[in-house]
């Protein structure tokens, strides 16, 4: 098992000071290797859900376990080296650094696992995603696709188990959206790394083999 | 990728701001440096160069501090003379090992550097202790009336060399040049001491220049008022002024001959057999009214603790401030960039960088800045004493050595470096306490 979630609850304390229920999700699995696109509407709280699956947000109640480990449990700085080797993250707005270049970007991965910065590997993560001519461009002087390419080798930079990607081709056009999707799919496949990734886009969760609704599993406030 | 580079790209990615910073801090540790060296070179001259000897003894009129400021750094014009019968009186001291005479008051022809009478003896000694003079290959010391020795700085200056030949000013006064040509003899290594600076004329030569003798019934005078001083005072003897021809009188072409009644001098550098015998022998002369005799270390710790001390602290303190203001420069800078960098930061936490780990980054930056400005400032500071050394020795007649370090330089680097941490712990906490998923939301 690559990803087991058990009753996990979330909730923020809003302005008012009541509580605001956003996850209560019983249970949810991911198989080693497997890609699942999760479908959810906008503020249905599933990039809560990845945050509190890559333990940067800390659930109210309930265990996470990635790889074999409850992350819940872990205390924080072993949580953060946790996170950077054994999960990588794809944003929705890439979120490379603008000071840093293509395979800078992909170092600063490896930089927090404590382990060496493996030039090498770097370089031939970003040529697996076409960027082999690219790998001194800072993320100004590339397209969106480019840079959502880069941000995909930096995810998979430590070797992780699991990598989650929060609506990845949201900010691409359409053109590019089924390429990114494809190669973030088949670099999964390739690195043998489970995929979870968030979208409220039919489309996209479209290519996936196995597609769940996070309205059918997460029920906040005991609507279910 | 080491937290020093991650710090120092993000460093670079702020161009103009981190460089404003680093230029401030730049700024305050040049002005540091330069005050730190002047002061060292200060210092270091206000305290060698007295110690060469244990008592100045010159005329009673002008202060002690004035005495030693005139006869060691050849600061100021002298106010008053003694007579040269003076001089030879102390010479025969039995406390005394040596007796330096000082004649000065003339200068160079342009009136840059200050000429200085004395005896041949004067270079056998130690001008500090376990340091005797030495004068660069092909030159000796004084020797002949017209001989000359000069300063380092002098002949530097001057492009003067053994063989060289000068008249001398009379007074400092350029339009009143003695028509006397002096040779220069020897060239002195360079000491770090106003003798670098100085012309030493032989005191025979000195007397020999028309003028530099006392007007007859002015020294008759002085000497009857050093007689009634002087308890042993001897009846004039048999070249006394009054059987001897006057300037007028004299053979066409003889040298110019002054009695000894007439001539003067204007200090005179005293060696005792023993500290003791200093003290008890400074106290005997100061019971009389016309001469003094002043302990030169003590007069220039007085002017190091009054006046340069003073100066030193005030400098330091404004340093000090400058220092502070560069690090809260730093402080503002990086704090203010911590807005736009919330994002930033949220992604190398979830990346997997720790709280500890982005702290680091920040204090990082703060550190490089200041080591770069910091080193920049050093090189600055030394820059600028390089500049103004010429401009200072010109207007004040102190030596400034531009390539000088100090002691407490090797230490300024580090601990502003030290102090840039801290303050760039400031910052560094506001990275440490970002909320990551907001910011990554924002």
């Amino acid at each position: 098992m690559s990803l087991a979630l058990r009753d996990v609850r979330k909730s923020f304390r809003e302005p008012g000071g009541g509580l605001l229920p956003i996850l209560d999700i019983r249970t949810f699995d991911l198989l080693a290797g497997e890609q699942v696109a999760l479908l959810g509407p906008s503020g249905g709280g599933k990039t809560t859900l990845l945050n509190v699956i890559a333990g940067i947000t800390l659930p109210d109640d309930g265990s996470v376990t990635v790889d074999g480990t409850d992350i819940v449990r872990l205390p924080e700085a072993a949580r953060d080296r946790f996170r950077a080797l054994k999960i990588g993250f794809v944003f929705q707005t890439f979120n490379l650094l603008a000071a840093f270049t293509a395979l800078e970007n992909v170092l600063l991965g490896m930089s927090f696992s404590g382990r060496r910065a493996d030039r090498k590997r770097a370089q031939e993560l970003l040529g697996q995603v076409g960027l082999g001519h690219r790998l001194h461009h800072r993320p100004t002087m590339l397209s969106v696709g480019e840079q959502q390419r880069v941000a995909v080798a930096r995810a998979l930079a430590n070797s992780p188990t699991l990598l989650l990607a929060d609506e990845p081709t949201a900010n691409v056009d359409p053109a590019n959206q089924s390429t990114i999707l494809n190669l973030i799919r088949t670099a999964c496949r390739e690195h043998q790394v489970s995929l979870l990734m968030v979208t409220h886009s039919l489309d996209a969760a479209g290519q996936f083999a196995r597609v769940d609704r996070l309205t059918e599993f997460n029920q906040p406030g005991g609507a279910g | 990728m080491s937290l020093f580079a991650i710090a120092w790209k993000s460093i670079r990615q702020r161009a103009l701001a981190s460089s404003l910073t680093g230029l401030s801090v730049a700024l305050g540790v040049a002005l540091m440096v330069t005050v730190l060296v002047l002061n060292g070179v200060v210092t270091r001259l206000f305290s060698q160069s007295a110690t060469g000897f244990d008592l100045v003894i010159g005329p009673a009129k002008g202060s002690p501090m004035q005495l030693v400021l005139n006869t060691i750094y050849f600061v100021d014009q002298p106010i008053d003379n003694l007579p040269f019968k003076e001089y030879l009186k102390f010479k025969k001291h039995p406390s005394i090992a040596h007796a330096i005479p000082f004649a000065l008051g003339d200068t160079t022809q342009d009136a840059r550097f200050r000429i200085v009478g004395t005896i041949p003896e004067y270079f056998a000694l130690e001008y500090v202790p376990g340091h005797k003079f030495e004068v660069e290959p092909g030159g000796r010391f004084l020797s002949e009336p017209l001989d000359a020795v000069i300063g380092a700085r002098v002949a530097r200056a001057q492009g003067w060399s053994v063989g060289s030949q000068f008249p001398i000013a009379h007074g400092g006064n350029v339009n009143d040049v003695h028509d006397q040509k002096f040779t220069v003899r020897g060239v002195l290594r360079p000491t770090g001491t106003p003798s670098d600076r100085a012309v030493f004329i032989h005191l025979d030569g000195f007397y020999e220049i028309p003028g530099h003798e006392k007007p007859l019934e002015e020294a008759l005078a002085r000497e009857r008022a050093f007689a009634g001083d002087i308890a042993n005072h001897q009846p004039p003897a048999a070249d006394h002024p009054q059987h001897l021809p006057q300037a007028e009188t004299r053979d066409a072409g003889a040298p110019h001959r002054i009695p000894d009644e007439q001539k003067e001098v204007t200090a005179i550098l005293v060696q005792t057999k023993t500290r003791t015998l200093a003290i008890l022998l400074q106290a005997n002369v100061n019971e009389r009214p016309f001469a003094q005799a002043v302990n030169p270390i003590e007069q220039i710790g007085k002017l190091l603790r009054n006046v340069v001390g003073n100066i030193r602290t005030m400098l330091v303190v404004m340093t000090v401030l400058i220092i502070i203001v560069s690090l809260v420069g730093i402080l503002v800078s990086i704090y203010n960039s911590m807005a736009d960098r919330r994002r930033e930061i949220a992604v190398m936490r979830a990346l997997g960088a720790s709280r500890t780990t982005v702290l680091s980054i920040i204090v990082a930056e703060a550190v490089l800045l200041c080591a770069v400005g910091g080193s920049l400032g050093l090189l600055l500071g030394h820059g600028m004493v390089f500049v103004a050394a010429p401009i200072v020795e010109a207007r004040s007649d102190l030596l400034i050595d531009p390539w000088s370090f100090e002691a407490a330089e090797a230490v300024l680097l580090p601990a502003l470096i030290l102090l840039a941490g801290l303050v760039g712990l400031v910052p560094g906490f506001t990275a440490y306490r970002a909320d990551v998923a907001r910011s990554l939301t924002e």
